[in-house]
């Protein structure tokens, strides 16, 4: 096979990447209750994210194609292998996943006291299916992955959560599955239209009849929105944020968001180039919809927790905006954006549960002075603080830089109003900082306060030098990216089409659809 | 021109961060913490004279970078004629300002001192980080870093008025950036693939006849966007700023701070556009014209204000546009006058806040009204804020007249009269606003019945010798500047030929 490229190390190194948290977490099923299985977490954790790194060190950034492939037949009557392999789109999201867990399991340490035998098994169980779904090469087991993901997610939320933890996980699994089903649908179309394969990149290859790319766009978009989430069906996010505990406040933002947009890279631009191409206006209005909508309701918050979740929403809005906007620097921008985001966000929600341990609010108007109070505390919020607001020389700059760079480039007038998201950006994080760091100090949380202790230091501190390596160096990732969404955009814009169409057709032939359904009904 | 490598500008702006981490490790000390600051600020001004005979003489471009960010982008120094001219003033009126504050800060027993100084010496590297920029992205790093590190210094009496005067500051300046820079910046990059400065620009030939309009729209953006230079209507950062500590208003919001916002337009004129560019796309019109408004603007609302620190912040507001005034005339003699006036303005007008602070510190009087009589009992500060004052009018033999020479002339070569108006009318403007307050203070007799201001107010203010000499000193450069101009002028002429 021309595309492909065997894994070619001693040992199927992403096989042993993907599963050794899942092995991890069925020993820890059998040990004993006690203060050792964190630790033991935290070294599957570690160990994990030691057997990846031959990954970045061996891997080929001269090329697009699949590299460390494994392929082994699973169920050969439906033509499903177990096929796995990592390129330049999809290689920076196991090392996120890979740190972000070690991250999770130490924030963690003090702040879950009750069943953390079963808390530790659903976050590795999360671990093997996050970096699950960014190596499957073949859809059936990319949607095994995908669903696989809802249910320990669905327990870190439903049981560690906060007071509302119950309706935010029922509504989270809820929104989730309704995506999901549609996807599922649209991989059964796909299996038959795309001549009876499950095989990713055999799919790609095919050429699809634009009607037929329409659907399977809008079927498979159904979960990838909901999972980013993109305006409007981003109403499960704030809840789950904010009643997750901090970990899976974490994984949710640093991982889980990104899905939806490794989807559309995975699956939606090659397989349905056309679609993408008809629908890219209104998905970039979306996207600034989203970054406005979401960083004006931002503004309004009164709990932290909140607040970071629905900066959220806007950030995924530029996210989407990079990837819509179909170039270069757009798209590099956008993969980019989900890595600084992934640290940013993971950043701030693990500042904010560290002061949560110890006063129990996460109300604004319940903290004030921390600057003076908390100074050790107060530097690292304060370089989260500046690398959200895209300080120069900081991480979130180099991808915001891109997007709009692309942005401009697909359509300025587009691109002037996510400007104005970034202004009210600026707005809500210096307005968030100005309450709780300088403003007067807050008698009633005051007594309970005591700064950072070194393990909490030592969880920040890889965060930190991640905003600064990647601010000032983000060639360290671009150079991953450059031939993959090279190869991406070809395969987007060199795709033979095989009959016009434009968005008012869309629009009418969808419109047609849905009186035919109900003169049916 | 030759470039060569040297890592000088570096150092240059790394040895006031460096200091700030011993003013902290040594608070415990204050006359050790002072003695970093005046240390720094020593060594920083060696290193940039230093590279005086290769910029100068040579006619070479010192040059280093660190970083490369993106294709086109990069963090990275170059010392050229016009960056050496504002890290010169800025390094020397360091040291003068140091001495000031140690002055100042210990006779009003100010809080936070450690602070204070700490978060001076930073945005001192900031400043040289922006005179030293080898591109627009390193210059837009430092021209954050600066507006972020000095909003401690604005609000440092942490009242709720130094709390709203530090809000406003830091919204004016982080909202302009964010909403016009960014697409500024962006929309360049799209159409050059570069940032790096370049001498006559870097848009190439093709964008000039394909966008025109485009262009113009960035350049306004760029204008606006840099809020540092106070050019109306986005200059009431300034007045608010003024909260500050005086030494603070007086090296910040006189001269590294406001003098950045202009430094970078200038930049953006000279080495982004370049002057040919200006011209076709008809863009130095509009920066002609609201530098005008903001001069005539500034001035009469200056008339108006009794607070002293305000009618100088006012004062700073006219002034700066002068600058950007006159590179926007586009002729030689403009040009020269407008980047000239960036040394002369500022060791004139850091010359009069520090007066006034010296007059606060001594008397506590901070209204122009109450400053009858003051004259005679502080003989060496009404001096000095004499000779400042004339400079703002542009009377010889003080510098502040060389930049009018060279204003006037330029507008002469430009056949526009217009602009010679409101030179004319703003320089009787200055001296109305100006004039009385030194007729108050040496010839109005005190008012005996007036109230004391507070207990401190004995009716026989002291003048503090640490305030004295730094601004004695100042004026004394200000009249030198005006005796013998050659130095600036020949570096101003190397920046546009």
């Amino acid at each position: 096979m021309e595309d492909i490229i065997i894994n070619n190390l001693d040992y199927p190194v992403l096989t042993v990447s993907t599963f050794l948290p899942l092995a991890g977490a069925l020993i820890i099923l059998f040990l004993k209750r006690g203060p050792f299985i964190k630790w033991f977490a935290l070294a599957t954790t570690v160990a994990t994210f030691i057997v990846s790194l031959p990954i970045y060190k061996h891997f080929d950034k001269t090329t697009y194609k699949m590299q460390f492939v494994e392929i082994h037949s699973w169920i050969p009557a439906w033509n499903i292998n177990y096929k796995v392999g990592v390129d330049g789109i999809s290689i920076l999201f196991i090392i996120l996943v890979t740190i972000l867990s070690i991250l999770c399991v130490s924030v963690s340490w003090k702040a879950i006291q009750i069943k953390t035998k079963e808390f530790y098994i659903s976050l590795l169980i999360m671990e093997t299916a996050m970096i699950g779904i960014f190596l499957s090469l073949n859809v059936f087991l990319f949607y095994l992955f995908w669903e696989l993901t809802l249910i320990p997610m669905f327990l870190l939320i439903g049981v560690w959560g906060g007071s509302q933890r119950i309706y935010a996980a029922v509504k989270f699994v809820l929104f989730m599955l309704a995506g999901s089903v549609l996807m599922l649908v649209g991989i059964i179309v796909l299996y038959y239209a795309g001549g009876k394969t499950f095989d990713i990149l055999e799919l790609a290859k095919v050429h699809y009849p634009t009607e037929l790319q329409l659907w399977l766009f809008l079927a498979f978009f159904a979960a990838f929105a909901v999972k980013m989430p993109m305006f409007p069906i981003h109403t499960w996010l704030p809840d789950a944020h904010t009643e997750a505990p901090t970990a899976g406040s974490v994984i949710l933002a640093g991982v889980l968001l990104k899905m939806g947009a490794y989807g559309f890279l995975r699956i939606s631009f090659p397989m349905f180039p056309h679609a993408v191409k008809v629908l890219f206006i209104p998905l970039l209005i979306l996207s600034v919809i989203a970054i406005i909508y979401g960083a004006y309701v931002t503004l309004m918050q009164k709990d932290m927790k909140r607040l970071i979740a629905y900066s959220s929403v806007s950030h995924m809005g530029f996210v989407t905006l990079g990837l819509f906007t179909l170039n270069q620097n757009g798209i590099e921008g956008g993969m980019l954006q989900m890595i600084n985001h992934g640290v940013i966000t993971g950043a701030l929600f693990l500042c904010i549960g560290m002061i949560y341990e110890r006063t129990h609010s996460r109300m604004i108007e319940d903290y004030g002075g921390l600057s003076k109070s908390v100074p050790v505390y107060i530097v690292f919020f304060t370089i989260f603080t500046l690398a959200a607001i895209g300080l120069p020389g900081m991480n979130a700059f180099v991808g915001e830089f891109l997007i709009i760079s692309g942005a401009f480039k697909a359509n300025m007038i587009i691109a002037a109003f996510s400007i104005l998201g970034v202004v009210l950006g600026v707005c809500y994080m210096v307005w968030l900082y100005y309450r709780i760091a300088l403003n007067e100090i807050n008698t009633t949380t005051q007594a309970s306060l005591f700064d950072l202790d070194s393990r909490e230091i030592a969880t920040l501190i890889p965060l930190v030098v991640l905003v600064l390596l990647i601010g000032l160096q983000p060639n360290i990732l671009l150079s991953y990216m450059h031939v993959s969404v090279e190869h991406l955009l070809e395969q987007v814009h060199n795709s033979v089409q095989l009959e016009s169409i434009n968005a008012y057709d869309t629009i009418n032939s969808i419109a047609g659809y849905i009186k035919a359904l109900f003169k049916w009904v | 021109m030759e470039t060569i490598v040297s890592i000088k500008p570096l150092l240059a702006v790394l040895v006031s961060t460096v200091s700030a981490f011993f003013i902290i490790a040594t608070r415990k000390n204050p006359n050790f913490r002072e003695a970093w600051s005046i240390f720094a600020g020593v060594l920083k001004l060696v290193i940039v004279l230093s590279m005086i005979p290769a910029v100068v003489y040579d006619k070479t471009i010192i040059s280093y970078s660190l970083f490369t960010i993106l294709p086109g982008i990069e963090i990275g120094f170059k010392v050229d004629a016009f960056g050496l001219l504002f890290a010169m003033g800025a390094s020397i009126l360091w040291i003068a300002t140091s001495f000031y504050s140690i002055g100042y800060m210990r006779s009003t027993n100010e809080h936070s001192q450690t602070r204070y100084f700490a978060c001076f010496a930073v945005a001192l590297s900031a400043t040289i980080g922006v005179a030293f920029s080898a591109n627009l992205f390193t210059m837009f790093l430092f021209y954050e870093v600066l507006t972020i590190i000095t909003y401690p210094l604005v609000a440092h009496k942490g009242t709720p008025e130094a709390k709203a005067g530090g809000r406003k500051y830091a919204i004016y300046l982080l909202g302009a950036a964010k909403a016009f820079l960014i697409a500024a910046i962006i929309l360049t990059y799209n159409l050059t693939g570069t940032l790096e400065f370049s001498k006559d620009g870097i848009f190439p030939a093709i964008v000039q006849s394909v966008n025109p309009e485009l262009l113009y729209i960035i350049f306004v953006l760029f204008l606006f966007g840099f809020a540092k230079s106070a050019i109306m209507p986005f200059h009431s950062w300034l007045p608010a700023a003024m909260v500050a500590p005086t030494p603070v208003s007086a090296l910040l919001h006189a001269v590294a701070v406001v003098k950045t916002g202009v430094f970078t337009i200038l930049r953006i004129i000279f080495f982004v556009f370049g002057a040919d560019l200006m011209m076709d796309i008809g863009v130095d019109v509009f920066v002609i014209t609201f530098a005008s408004l903001t001069i005539i603007a500034a001035s009469l609302i200056a008339l108006s204000r009794d607070n002293l620190k305000a009618r100088l912040a006012f004062s700073t507001i006219s002034q700066l546009s002068y600058i950007i005034l006159g590179a926007a005339l586009l002729t030689p003699s403009g040009m020269v006058g407008g980047i000239i006036h960036i040394t002369n303005h500022a060791f004139s007008k850091i010359t009069l806040f520090f007066c006034a602070g010296s007059i606060y510190v001594s008397s506590h009087k901070t209204k122009v009204s109450q400053l009858s009589g003051i004259g005679k009992k502080m003989p060496w500060t009404m001096a000095a804020f004499a000779i400042a004052t004339l400079s703002m009018i542009g009377i010889p033999p003080v510098s502040g007249f060389i930049t009018k020479w060279y204003l006037v002339i330029g507008s002469l070569e430009r056949h526009s009269l217009a602009v010679l108006i409101v030179l004319l009318v703003s320089s009787f403007l200055n001296a109305a606003y100006f004039i009385p307050i030194l007729y108050r203070a040496f010839f109005k007799r005190e008012n005996s019945n007036t109230e004391p201001i507070d207990s401190n107010d004995d009716g026989n203010p002291k003048e503090n010798p640490f305030l004295v000499v730094p601004l004695t000193l100042t004026a004394i450069i200000s009249v030198l500047l005006g005796l013998y101009p050659d130095f600036i002028v020949q570096l101003a002429e190397m920046v546009i030929n």
